[in-house]
């Protein structure tokens, strides 16, 4: 099955609810960490406390040894999943224990302990409603935090009529609730062994934190004699007072409760009198609390990921499901097209890549498209995109050889050692085909047109035939600059307007409108010939040719700013590489003087209006009804309000999209394989700005991307928010 | 007059549907009267000017007692105002098993005990933990799941919760 094939069986299948879930949690999330005054500031903590036990993990891991045996358990570092499972089975074993209980924990997904344990013939019930729902349904997660996320209701009430058959038909949420309590209750009360994961574990005192709401975990440890815990080296964190950012961050990031019902803080053995369930003469009390506790801490791949600098961050990881959550792919696909063997949604690619490997991580890690929504999300800061590039660079390196380099190479010279597929490096490449096409045009989109030729592009390069093509214009905006002779008297501002590729070659229109409303402001603007920002090339993870052009753009750049012009940026994704990505790309010197003197156009309107530059220059709105959608980029770098603040002051009545992602996302959604997710993806705006509140307003977007998808999927003009302002 | 520590947790644990009665020693064995449902079981008080020896609450109850009883009383270590959460301590009496496997989980607390917030309450487990090596649940509210669908209160754990402070008879 192809993988369009694949990602349309599973969205048919699972969407509905998956996406309904997700973007509940989402929303929920929004509202929830608007309730914590110190939002900002947790985060930090959180991230600087997971920071700091990474680099002390070995001493930390020696710490809490000390700390398990001294309040009387076990610590066993386990190499792999086998020797782990090895471990388990041994203390189920020495306990003669025919049933195990658990509950959720993903690294005891990770290794598969059920199938080993069950091959002992050990009964092992999984007491989470929802784990335990794949278990009957024999299916895996699909997500982190809600294992049976792509279930709807229905599903499950027929799942547990075939299998269980019933005496009253169970409907209601509350039936299936109270059938599965029942049902689970009775086998935790039989068990021997209770086994758990850990969310976190102090190295200070041996103390387990779990964060739960349905009180299985808590029954699990409590009705049983022998405890495992299972959890990565990752879990482990110096001292009791740094679970406190975490406990006030997990439960609102994942599912947007304040906190969840339950976090246990449990240091085991617990004191809890193990009874008989069946006893009816001795009291409670009178029982002894003689328990066994085994705490098997698995590396499976961790170790080395601390020494890999670019996988490192993902080990801060808390499971927390908000990079999912937010995800506009993830809410439209889920975790069993956006997942790996284990783990699912946008820090998968890094957990799969260190515990599986690249094949893996390979599978669905072109489904994060960069968009950095999940940034402002990860409640411990992990750049999540980041890990996805990079290893998206390494599985390009990874591949064999590519039978069509001579080809692509003429085409498309490039920095790239290694082979990126054929597909990738025509859009990492973009700048070349866009000086092409604008040289050429109109007979280059003439062509780029034909069916013959869209035929051939879907076939060769997995251009989907349904996508229009960006028109390259003959005249880009730098050559119409040089013709232009404007002086500006004693200007307010200089600016070095940058001209990125499709301002240049596509939407000429708006980098005029730009050009027009800044020397209308009293900016003195120059737009010299640059080169492409780099982004196309990152987006496909060809991270030397990203290189190569931040160092060429920094070169390019650098004079002017050095004679004082602030940098202006008209496409939302570029200013974002310029103010986050080429840390990674340059030298530190050459990021800070680009980053601190860029500015994304509108925000740099809106500094001027601020700054006392005259409002009745530009063309106001006059009460003009408009829907605006903001870029998520644009949005991450906490930019789409200055837009709204600027199109409100000049008059104009501003709707603005709440969805978080167009669906494009630059190359994504011209990608055969993945147009149906972005057409499922863009349906939400389209839905937005088609509604009777939106209907007749005119349509604004920032991002290339966008108002390519919104040209797409709506049947009126758009356009940047720049030219309204000089029209 | 700014809200008490006592104030925010009532108001914390109302927006989870939680009653929360303030009641003095000489008024508590009435209050808890009103808040039990079905047969109830216990654990003893400890600390507090208050005694569930003479209610109707059968104090460590046989686990056959356990699995028949509907409401479970035990006292909180403490809670945490800001987030209506009440600490269910691990003891040898059997607090947890009593908070747990019952259907109605009533916490009786010490107004001494409420702590304003989670900075407050971590600094209290710190010591408590090193000291000790003990163990507490902060729990919230009752158990609840959404894994069937759409939220249901009560799912392994209690679905009803009620809070008990005790506050001191006249200033």
């Amino acid at each position: 099955m192809s993988k369009a094939d694949r990602l349309r069986e599973v969205m048919a299948a699972e969407g509905e609810a998956v996406n309904e879930n997700t973007q509940g949690f989402n929303a929920g999330r929004y509202e929830s960490v608007a309730r914590l005054e110190d939002y900002e500031e947790l985060k930090e903590e959180a991230r600087s406390i997971k920071e700091d036990a990474i680099e002390r993990l070995p001493e930390l891991i020696d710490e809490l040894r000390e700390s398990v045996e001294a309040n009387g358990g076990t610590l066993y570092v386990a190499d792999d999943a086998e020797d782990a499972n090895d471990y388990v089975r041994s203390v189920v074993d020495d306990r003669d224990a025919e049933r195990v209980v658990k509950s959720k924990s993903m690294t005891s997904e990770e290794i598969d302990v059920n199938e080993a344990l069950a091959r002992d013939g050990v009964d092992v019930v999984e007491t989470d409603l929802g784990e335990w729902v794949l278990q009957v349904a024999d299916e895996a997660p699909s997500h982190i935090v809600a294992p049976a996320i792509h279930k709807s209701r229905e599903d499950i009430a027929r799942l547990f009529t075939e299998r269980f058959d019933p005496d009253e038909p169970l409907e209601t949420a509350e039936e299936l609730t109270a059938f599965a309590r029942e049902h689970l209750g009775e086998r935790i009360e039989d068990a021997e062994v209770g086994m758990t994961g850990a969310n976190f574990v102090t190295a200070d005192t041996g103390t387990m934190a779990l964060v739960t709401s349905e009180g299985n975990a808590r029954k699990s440890v409590a009705a049983t004699d022998t405890q495992i815990a299972v959890a990565g080296v990752e879990k482990v964190i110096p001292s009791v007072e740094d679970l406190r950012p975490f406990v006030e961050l997990i439960g609102r990031s994942g599912t947007g409760q304040d906190i969840t019902s339950y976090v246990s803080l449990l240091t085991p053995p617990v004191g809890t009198p193990t009874i008989d369930f069946d006893d009816d003469e001795t009291p409670i009390s009178t029982f002894d609390g003689d328990r066994d506790f085994h705490l098997v801490l698995i590396d499976n791949g961790r170790l080395a990921m601390r020494e890999d600098e670019d996988l490192r961050e993902t080990l801060y990881c808390i499971r927390c499901s908000a990079c999912s959550n937010s995800c506009a792919n993830f809410q439209q696909v889920g975790g069993h097209a956006f997942g790996g063997e284990t783990y699912s949604g946008g820090i998968a690619t890094g957990w799969e890549t260190g515990i599986e490997g690249l094949d893996t991580a390979a599978e669905f890690n072109d489904l994060c498209t960069g968009c950095t929504r999940c940034v402002d999300a990860c409640p411990v800061g992990i750049d999540i995109p980041w890990i996805n590039t990079v290893v998206r660079d390494r599985i390009n390196h990874g591949g064999e050889d590519w039978e069509f380099d001579f080809l692509v190479d003429g085409l498309t010279p490039d920095e790239e050692t290694g082979s990126p597929s054929l597909q990738k490096r025509f859009f990492g490449n973009f700048e070349t085909v866009a000086k092409a096409g604008s040289a050429l045009a109109p007979l280059s989109n003439w062509l780029a047109d034909a069916s013959v030729s869209r035929a051939a592009m879907q076939r060769v390069l997995g251009i989907d035939a349904r996508r229009d093509l960006p028109e390259f214009r003959r005249e880009t905006l730098v050559d119409w600059f040089a013709d232009r002779d404007v002086a500006i008297e004693e200007p307010r501002r200089r600016v070095v307007l940058y001209p990125d590729l499709y301002t240049n070659h596509v939407q000429v229109e708006r980098g005029k409108a730009a050009v027009r409303v800044l020397e209308a402001l009293g900016v003195d603007v120059v737009v010299p010939p640059a080169p492409s920002s780099g982004r196309a090339p990152l987006s496909q993870g060809m991270v030397s040719t990203a290189r190569d052009h931040a160092e060429r753009v920094s070169a390019a750049l650098e004079p002017y700013v050095e004679a004082g012009r602030d940098v202006v940026v008209v496409e939302p994704s570029d200013h974002a590489l310029f103010e986050r990505e080429y840390e990674r790309l340059l030298d530190e010197a050459s990021f800070e003087r680009l980053a601190s003197n860029a500015y994304e156009v509108m925000e740099f309107v809106y500094g001027l209006l601020d700054n006392g530059a005259p409002a009745d220059a530009l063309a106001g709105g006059d009460g003009e009804e408009i829907a605006y959608h903001s870029h998520c980029q644009q949005r991450t770098l906490g930019l789409e309000p200055h837009t709204v603040a600027v199109l409100e002051e000049l008059g104009y009545d501003v709707l603005t999209s709440d969805v978080e992602c167009c669906g494009m996302a630059g190359s994504f959604g011209y990608k055969e394989e993945y147009y149906d997710v972005s057409v499922a993806v863009g349906d939400e705006l389209r839905e937005q700005f088609t509604d009777d509140a939106a209907r007749d307003r005119t349509v604004v977007a920032s991002g290339t991307s966008c108002l390519d998808q919104l040209d797409d999927l709506l049947e009126r003009p758009t356009m940047h928010p720049i030219q309204l302002l000089a029209e | 007059m700014s809200a008490t520590p006592v104030d925010s947790l009532a108001s914390a644990l109302s927006a989870l549907d939680v009653p929360c009665e303030r009641t003095t020693p000489g008024e508590f064995e009435e209050t808890l009267a009103e808040h039990c449902r079905g047969s109830a079981v216990g654990v003893p008080l400890e600390g507090v000017d208050a005694a569930l020896s003479g209610t109707d609450v059968t104090v460590d109850p046989t686990p056959a007692e356990l699995d028949a009883a509907t409401t479970g009383v035990t006292q909180a270590s403490f809670a945490v105002a800001d987030y209506g959460s009440v600490v269910i301590p691990t003891t040898e009496t059997g607090t947890e098993l009593v908070s747990l496997f019952v259907d109605r989980h009533v916490a009786v607390l010490d107004e001494a005990d409420v702590l304003p917030g989670m900075e407050a309450a971590f600094d209290r487990f710190g010591e408590e933990l090193r000291a000790e090596a003990g163990s507490g649940i902060v729990a919230t509210g009752p158990s609840a799941t959404a894994d069937m669908g759409e939220l249901v209160r009560g799912a392994h754990g209690p679905s009803e919760v009620r809070v008990i402070v005790l506050e001191g008879d006249d200033e």
